[in-house]
């Protein structure tokens, strides 16, 4: 098992980013394993667009869910009615503790003591399992990269495959342990042991939960993005299916999600579609023969409408979770997913959870990039990734005068010595007498430099103040 | 003041003012008019690049051929519509002999559970439609024809008409109307059930289906 994972997942400090990549960095497997799985991730992807006019079709999948932030609060009313017309019955959360009493209490209700479900990020963000098992409720994954790490006791490293980083060999291994199945590298038969454990509860479980990719506010629809046939399972056999989603997830039109749709697929695992693309509009109707009697949808909040509030930082909530951005970047290639410590691992995690833990607790996160762009350029919607991480770097020391700070814990980095360096810089800079005085000086006795400059000299050598002036050896050239 | 209240009254007090909603354009999304013929072969070379299966019949050659695709896989049974023709029709079918025996779905699942789970072979549904570009199948499942027919049992058999396969899934959308009223589960389908989470290895049948099989009506 690798390092980083055996941590217990609820206890994670975010913190603690540096050293769980330093780990990570040095585990052979760990980098094997993420490098075969995001080369093969990023080939696809590209061979899925061809033949596609693919900056106009991200044009317009960044205009539908510009327009649907646009009307977010409208949507989310035109929604509720849509979707209580139909029978299901809509809740709001505004932050995870709410959202995970909401389903408590639906459980309570019809005294279900276990819970089926299906791929649901929302439900990692709320610790949903964690919750419910402490409610005596059992909560059990039936995705199959969930179901592994669930089995391991871990946390998803990755939004859309989440046991990417552990190999068939650690996955045979630990359901032998766990499960009694033969120890073997036939992948069939893994899958097929999986199958027939999973079967077995879903016929018996009294709640099925699943995620929701896109709400479509025009007929009251919930779509499902999937490829095992586990969410359909999850939100057809038990009695009651509760989704679980975000406020952002809401578009207006249904024909919103055909452009979504081929945006997502392709960015994610380079499919022209999934196998199965599940649109719930309701509940069992009194002469179909199965279904589940009630249908729930919890909108969750959970910081959502504090990323709404600023025009810059609002792009966050664009994001359709393909997890593009994670394949294509070099640093969560090298240090996986569990290095992050958050929910949400990669380049999106990076501009999403400050805002859900605080720019204090995720102080590191927005520094975890090289900048190099490739999230934003992939990014199906066009977030403009890096230029978040900028921001959020602004904001951890403090925002400047055209970016004010207001992400919750921003500032959590200044330092009073960095901040009287940069003052003293720019008070000199404006001043033509003081920058020579200055400068000369610097140059005088450059023998007292510093040579550690903090994190700055901690992979660098610094850099060697030279013995004139720029103004000195222009003067001495004659000009 | 109740959560919902508390979430709208944030979102409509948003403090960097009104946004203003951009124009979507979706014509990035046509296709150029392709014949009944372009469309059947783009839809089998898609849909069996995902492993699924497809066979062009006839009105009169698809229950002949059904018969023998489940006599090669030794299916015991085969869940079909009671009302919808195709169920009709192979009720009524002259090879009824080389046809394993038929079941309908006309219970509430609760009451047989556990024999569709374990003791159904395959299942039998119709369709609303194609679509080429993705192989997908439209399915709004019914009380005719419920929702785990196409999901329980390890082999699903599709019925497609070739006039009703349209060239994109924008298109198929908008030429039968969806958005005036959707069923309470619609769905596409574009292959077997399948899975890549063990190490990017593709394996068929994980939840759903092992195997897809469409049959094409020209
Ligand atoms: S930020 Fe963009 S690339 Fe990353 S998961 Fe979201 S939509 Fe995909």
């Amino acid at each position: 098992m690798s390092e980083t994972a055996q941590q217990s997942p609820h206890h994670i400090d975010v913190k603690e980013f540096h050293p769980r990549a330093q780990a990570a960095i040095h585990n052979p497997k760990i980098r094997q394993n993420f490098r075969k799985a995001m080369d093969g991730l990023m080939t696809k992807r590209k061979s899925a667009f061809e033949g596609w006019d693919l900056e106009t079709l991200r044009d317009l999948g960044a205009n539908i869910r510009l327009r649907a932030l646009a009307n977010l609060p409208d949507l989310l009313e035109q929604l509720e009615q849509k979707l209580t017309e139909n029978g299901i019955k809509v809740h709001w959360a505004v932050d995870s503790d709410d959202a995970c009493q909401i389903v408590r209490d639906i459980c309570v209700a019809r005294d279900a003591k276990s819970v089926i479900k299906g791929k649901s990020m929302v439900s990692e963000e709320m610790e949903l399992n964690h919750y419910l098992e402490e409610q005596g409720i059992t909560a059990l994954e039936s995705d199959l990269g969930e179901y592994i790490v669930q089995l391991a006791g871990e946390t998803p490293s990755h939004i859309i495959m989440p046991a990417i980083h552990k190999n068939t060999g650690e996955i045979s291994e630990l359901m032998h342990e766990k499960t009694g199945t033969d120890l073997s590298h036939d992948v069939e038969y893994l899958t097929t042991a999986a199958r027939l454990q999973l079967r077995e509860k879903f016929m018996n479980a009294d709640v099925g939960v699943s995620g929701v990719n896109f709400a479509v506010a025009e007929t009251g629809t919930l779509c499902l993005v999937e490829n095992e046939g586990n969410g359909r399972m999850t939100t057809t056999v038990p009695p009651c299916h509760i989704a679980v989603t975000g406020i952002e997830k809401v578009v207006p039109n249904l024909e919103d999600v055909t452009a979504l749709m081929a945006l997502l697929t392709r960015s994610a695992t380079g499919q022209h579609i999934t196998t199965y693309f599940n649109m719930i509009s309701g509940p069992r109707k009194p002469d179909e023969m199965d279904g589940p009697e009630e249908v729930h949808l919890v909108l969750v909040d959970n910081g959502r409408s504090s990323i709404y509030q600023d025009n810059e930082l609002l792009d966050t909530l664009r994001c359709i979770r393909c997890g593009a951005c994670m394949n294509h970047c070099p640093v969560y290639t090298r240090v996986g997913g569990h290095t992050y410590g958050t929910t949400y691992p990669g380049p999106i995690g990076k501009i999403l959870m400050p805002h859900l833990i605080g720019l204090d607790e995720g102080r590191h996160l927005p520094t975890a990039s090289s900048l190099c762009g490739a999230c934003g350029e992939v990014c199906p919607v066009k977030i403009p990734i890096p230029d978040l991480l900028v921001r959020l770097r602004q904001e951890s020391v403090d925002g400047d005068k055209l970016h004010p700070a207001k992400v919750n814990g921003h500032g959590a980095k200044r330092g009073a010595m960095e901040a009287m360096v940069w003052k003293g810089w720019s008070w000199m800079h404006a001043r033509p007498g003081a920058y020579r005085f200055g400068t000369n000086m610097a140059a005088r006795f450059r023998k007292l430099q510093p040579g550690k400059i903090g994190g700055w000299t901690q992979f660098r050598t610094a850099p060697k103040l030279a013995s004139k002036t720029l103004h000195e050896r222009m003067k001495e050239r004659g000009q | 003041m109740s959560s919902r209240e508390t979430i709208l009254q944030r979102l409509r007090n948003r403090t960097g003012g009104e946004l203003t909603a951009p124009e979507c354009d979706f014509s990035v999304l046509k296709r150029p008019d392709w014949s009944t013929a372009e469309r059947i072969e783009l839809f089998e070379k898609t849909i069996e690049s995902v492993h699924g299966e497809v066979h062009r019949c006839t009105e009169d050659t698809w229950i002949g051929r059904l018969a023998e695709l489940l006599a090669t896989r030794g299916a015991r049974n085969l869940l079909v519509p009671k009302e919808h023709e195709i169920g009709l029709s192979l009720r009524s079918a002259v090879e009824r002999e080389s046809l394993p025996s038929l079941l309908i779905y006309d219970e509430p699942i609760e009451s047989w559970q556990t024999a569709l789970f374990n003791d159904v072979d395959a299942g039998i549904t119709s369709t609303r439609g194609g679509i080429a570009e993705t192989g997908s199948l439209i399915l709004w499942p019914n009380a005719d024809e419920p929702r785990l027919m196409s999901l329980v049992p390890p082999v699903h058999v599709a019925v497609l008409y070739a006039k009703e396969i349209y060239t994109t899934f924008h298109e198929a959308m908008l030429a039968q109307n969806w958005a005036a009223g959707m069923p309470t589960n619609a769905l596409l389908v574009s292959g077997p059930s399948k899975t890549a989470d063990i190490e990017q290895t593709l394996a068929y049948g994980v939840h759903g289906p092992k195997e897809l099989i469409v049959l094409i009506i020209e």
